[in-house]
């Protein structure tokens, strides 16, 4: 079998705060195979983009990479990498889509421009051939008239084709792998469509491979083949796209599951997972998720549990792998049940 | 108010934004960010208002409760004219419509303790003094599932969802009728955006609150609905009970936007329909039927870029405005031919969408 | 309850001990002056012997070309500095940040009209504005010259004013307390203001140095303080021809106006904190959960 594109090996990062250090990724461990889409799901906090900022070492001070991680690309250690060559990487090699498009394009040069230029840093293009790339990209990307619009500035565009010009740019050094953090939550639902299917459409063809981070289990559902679901810092569920909706393990994943609103569900009312994610600086011991958990007993308070080995690459980092007969009694969880009576 | 009347009655409500250019501010053009929006809310009900960003769904929320002032059309509430109420007379109504907004961090005053913001509503209406607006402050913040020993601490201490509920508990201050939630859960986590819309929906149950529900996600509107209004460029398109709407949406757009959805079963491969481009600048509106130049109806024709087709009842309480879906109940050309062609005559028979639909989403108002 | 928040936050912080210890120490000097100066600020002691000595036992700071103490100088132009620069400042202030405030939440005309004549103001040299201003007027004394500095340092703070206060005016706090039947004046009371106090305060305190430099070259154009009563500024101003070799003319009320400033500055910045109940200490770990639905 051949090497994962990607390895990322118990990646600790963590941010000095006034209210002490919060961890926001605390050893995540998880492999990226070549051509693949793997999903990256889980809440505000949980960590899933400084996951993605760590990959290509853009953590900013008051944050660190700790020691005794490592981010294997391509069969090198990203974190043993001089930031000389680190530039080569990023842009060239793995490429970034953010979120906002606004502000991830410079609103005082063209987006024909800001498209040469990446071809002119990474492959030392001349001005004219660079030129000509970027209208090349735009037109892959879908955007019409693309030699009119190269000459356009980023507040012409509408905000799905500023998202398309921030693919094109991704794509100029045909990298092998593309981080998009959360591409279409600031796009609208049939500009998200457009967007995913876009993306979804390049990356078939150029066999580039996608981690896709995003809090929206419908977009991992349609756009992935596996995934991965990060609560508190950690991977607490890791499985195939088809497994994970039919089987979801880990009652935090369930929970996710059953608060999202779906077409075709009618009135039904909402689950919910009482409580809110613990703090950073100080996560709790034993499981993480305990306090929010209907299942959770007494050694969930103590053992920090491990990611069980449930059937072949479905990982799941709860004790009711090794014994399932407690999911047969759930009971109000302690977040639950710790506040006023409902009024 | 008499039981057949609905609570609030909006009639071709338009509101345009003059565009102004150069030094001296000419107005070189007007956005037209709602253009003859028709609906009511029953008492105890839930309209939802659904369209993507810019369509003026939340410019009609606030033309409502006129704080931006309406262009034109009229909005009745509780039978008073609110467009022609003075300031004092606003202000005394403003007390049974409220408001619940999108962003929970720039919808709290920062310097005010979460008590302080829900109390003020009690200072201004009198409602409540001293200790009794105290009891008040925690009884509220009880009802909307917040410990009530948190008065004293500030809005930053708090996390999204419960600063939502804050905004929830300081619309309920002023004991009002009806609440315009502006996409109340759009910028909430899934778990916690599930805590909030049952919130809503108990507050209803417990109160019989109606709602103005503004959102540009279809999955929970669906889940909150009664009925849905969706909205494209300053134009309700479609407006139909919520499963009706969901079962056999009606309008190409409202189709596109349904299938857009992502579904969250990755098993099942659906037929997407993909709008091409984007939507037009509501400065420079298409003419005809304003999603013309988007549409994937097989029929569409030139016809299209003609017509502003009416909103027409395409089957019983169901009413989509569409030149190329025959109405099955009254042809939108008998409908005009009548003198109809602007809805608020015969807008919405509610007694007949009640009796010809399953009962399950009727308002209890109505009853 | 906010009250008691702000005054323990205050008292908590170690910026307010220093700038109310320097200001409070310039203040007891100022009206002890009498008292504590060695000398008559303006007894030419021996202008032949004394003129221009450098700092000494019986001349602390030294003397000027005219023989005269620069402490006792400073002690007694510390008075006039003092009260025209606080004067002066907390005037503008308030008058500043009602015009920003005015602006900024009420927009269209009347911002419009309130920021030309900013901006036309702005575009005269306050020296120039002043000193015709005083030759219409005449005799400028203290009271005049305070209202005449603090009717040029307004323009800064009314256009930051205004600034914060169109964005607080598009918040949606704002817009709730529209929805629940607020005031106008109300609203800007207490939504408006408490959000734009603090930048007004902090650019205010930093206004200080400049007013009290102004202050200086109004005296050398014999406008205000005249000699031979002393102000810092005019002590500086009769120092400056002389700074290579007499650096202490210009030093120690140089010295003190920083000193001054940066008191002030530092009481702004921990006011403007404290007044943000932002940098409260986040809630304990051990609070959670809030929620209980």
């Amino acid at each position: 079998m051949t090497p994962p594109l990607l390895e990322i090996e118990t990646l600790h990062t963590s941010f000095s705060t006034e209210a002490g250090i919060a961890r926001a990724v605390d050893g995540v461990s998880f492999q990226l195979h070549a051509g693949e889409t793997l999903g990256v799901v889980g809440e505000s906090g949980c960590g899933k983009s400084v996951t993605a900022l760590s990959i290509l070492r853009l953590v900013r001070p008051p944050g660190r990479i700790e020691a005794g991680s490592a981010i294997r690309f391509e069969g090198t250690n990203l974190l043993a990498l001089a930031e000389r060559d680190m530039q080569h990487v990023r842009g060239n090699r793995i490429a970034m889509v953010f979120q906002e498009p606004m502000t991830a394009l410079n609103p005082v040069f063209t987006v024909g421009d800001q498209i040469a230029e990446v071809a002119r840093i990474h492959a030392g293009a001349s001005r004219r051939s660079a030129a000509a790339k970027a209208v090349e990209m735009l037109a892959l990307v879908g955007i019409p008239d693309p030699a009119q619009r190269a000459t356009e500035y980023p507040h012409q565009l509408s905000g799905g084709m500023r998202q398309r010009v921030v693919i094109a740019m991704a794509l100029v050094m045909n990298p092998a792998l593309i981080i998009a953090d959360e591409p279409t939550t600031a796009l609208d639902v049939t500009i998200q469509a457009q967007i995913l299917e876009l993306l979804a459409d390049l990356t078939r063809r150029l066999g580039t491979s996608v981690l896709l981070i995003t809090h929206d289990l419908g977009v991992v559902a349609e756009n992935c083949s596996r995934v991965i679901v990060m609560y508190a810092g950690e991977v607490v569920e890791e499985s195939t796209t088809v497994e994970l909706f039919a089987h979801a393990h880990h009652p935090y994943t369930e929970g996710l599951l059953g608060a999202m609103p779906r077409v075709g569900r009618g009135a039904e009312r909402l689950a919910t997972i009482p409580g809110t994610v613990p703090a950073p600086t100080a996560w709790p011991v034993g499981c993480r998720f305990r306090e929010r958990c209907a299942f959770a007993w007494d050694r969930c308070a103590k053992d920090h549990p491990p990611l069980y080995q449930l059937g072949s690459g479905h990982q799941s980092r709860c004790h009711l792998a090794e014994e399932p007969n407690r999911r047969a009694h759930p009971h109000t969880p302690l977040a639950a049940a710790s506040g006023v009576a409902s009024a | 108010m008499t039981h057949d009347q609905p609570l609030l009655v909006v009639r071709d409500l338009t509101k345009y934004f003059p565009i102004k250019r150069g030094v001296f501010g000419n107005i070189s053009g007007q956005v037209r960010a709602v253009d003859g929006v028709s609906f009511d809310v029953a008492a105890g009900e839930t309209l939802a208002l659904v369209g993507e960003s810019g369509c003026g769904k939340s410019t009609t929320g606030r033309a409502v409760l006129r704080l931006v002032e309406p262009t034109s059309g009229s909005v009745y509430f509780e039978g008073d004219d609110l467009l022609a109420l003075g300031a004092g007379d606003l202000r005394r109504v403003r007390r049974k419509m409220q408001i619940v907004f999108q962003d929970p961090f720039s919808s709290l005053n920062p310097r005010m303790s979460i008590g302080a913001i829900v109390r003020e509503g009690l200072t201004i209406h009198r409602l409540a003094e001293g200790s009794a607006a105290d009891a008040r402050v925690r009884q509220l913040l009880e009802e909307v599932g917040l410990r009530p020993e948190y008065a004293t601490r500030y809005p930053h201490e708090f996390s999204g969802g419960q600063r939502q509920r804050v905004g929830i508990a300081r619309a309920l201050s002023v004991e009002p009728r009806f609440i315009v939630c502006d996409e109340p859960v759009s910028a909430l986590d899934v778990s916690v955006q599930a805590q909030v819309v049952n919130l809503l929906q108990d507050l209803q149950r417990d109160r019989g609150l109606a709602y103005l529900f503004i959102a540009h996600d279809l999955s929970v509107v669906e889940h909150i609905a009664d009925r849905v209004a969706v909205m494209y460029l300053g134009h309700i398109v479609e407006h139909a009970p919520v499963d009706a709407l969901f079962s056999t949406p009606t309008m190409p757009y409202t189709q596109a936007l349904l299938s857009a959805v992502p579904a969250p079963d990755p098993g099942v491969k659906r037929e997407r329909i993909l709008l091409a481009g984007d939507v037009p600048s509501p400065a420079n509106p298409p003419s005809g039927c304003v999603f013309h130049p988007r549409c994937q109806h097989p029929a569409r024709d030139a016809a299209c870029a003609a017509i502003v087709p009416p909103l027409e009842e395409k089957a019983p309480g169901h009413w989509a405005a569409c030149i190329k879906q025959t109405p099955t109940a009254v042809s939108w050309e008998a409908q005009r031919a009548a003198g109809g062609a602007s809805p608020p005559e015969f807008y919405i028979p509610r007694a007949a969408l009640h009796r010809s639909l399953d009962t399950s989403h009727s308002s209890p108002a109505s009853e | 309850m906010p009250a008691i928040g702000v005054r323990h936050r205050l008292l908590r912080d170690r910026r307010v001990w220093i700038g109310l210890g320097v200001l409070a120490f310039m203040a007891v000097a100022a009206l002890t002056a009498p008292l504590i100066a060695p000398y008559k600020p303006d007894a030419q002691l021996d202008i032949v012997q004394l003129a221009g000595q450098a700092p000494s036992s019986a001349h602390w700071l030294g003397t000027d070309p005219f023989g005269r103490d620069v402490l006792s100088r400073m002690l007694f132009g510390s008075r006039v500095s003092l009260t025209i620069a606080l004067a002066a400042v907390a005037m503008a202030m308030t008058f500043g940040t009602l015009v920003g405030v005015i602006a900024g939440y009420f927009g269209g005309p009347v911002d419009s009209v309130l920021m030309r004549l900013v901006d036309a103001a702005f575009s005269i040299p306050p020296l120039l504005y002043i000193i015709v201003v005083a030759a219409l007027w005449g005799d400028v004394g203290i009271v005049a010259l305070t209202l005449l500095i603090a009717s040029v340092a307004w323009f800064g703070v009314s256009r930051l004013v205004r600034a914060k206060a169109l964005t607080v005016r598009d918040a949606d706090f704002v817009m709730a307390a529209r929805a629940l039947g607020m005031s106008s004046w109300r609203i800007v009371t207490r939504h408006v203001l408490p959000n734009v106090v603090g930048p007004a305060i902090v650019t205010s305190t930093l206004a200080i140095g400049n007013v009290i430099l102004l202050e200086a070259g109004l005296s050398y154009l014999g406008i205000g303080v005249r000699p031979p009563q002393a102000s810092w500024g005019s002590i500086i101003q009769d120092g400056a021809e002389r700074m290579s070799d007499q650096w202490w003319l210009t030093l120690f009320p140089g010295l003190a106006i920083l000193v001054t400033a940066f008191a002030c500055n530092a009481l702004g910045d921990a006011l403007r904190d404290a007044l943000d109940p932002r940098q409260l200490q986040p809630l304990r770990d051990d609070d959670t959960p809030l929620i209980t639905a």
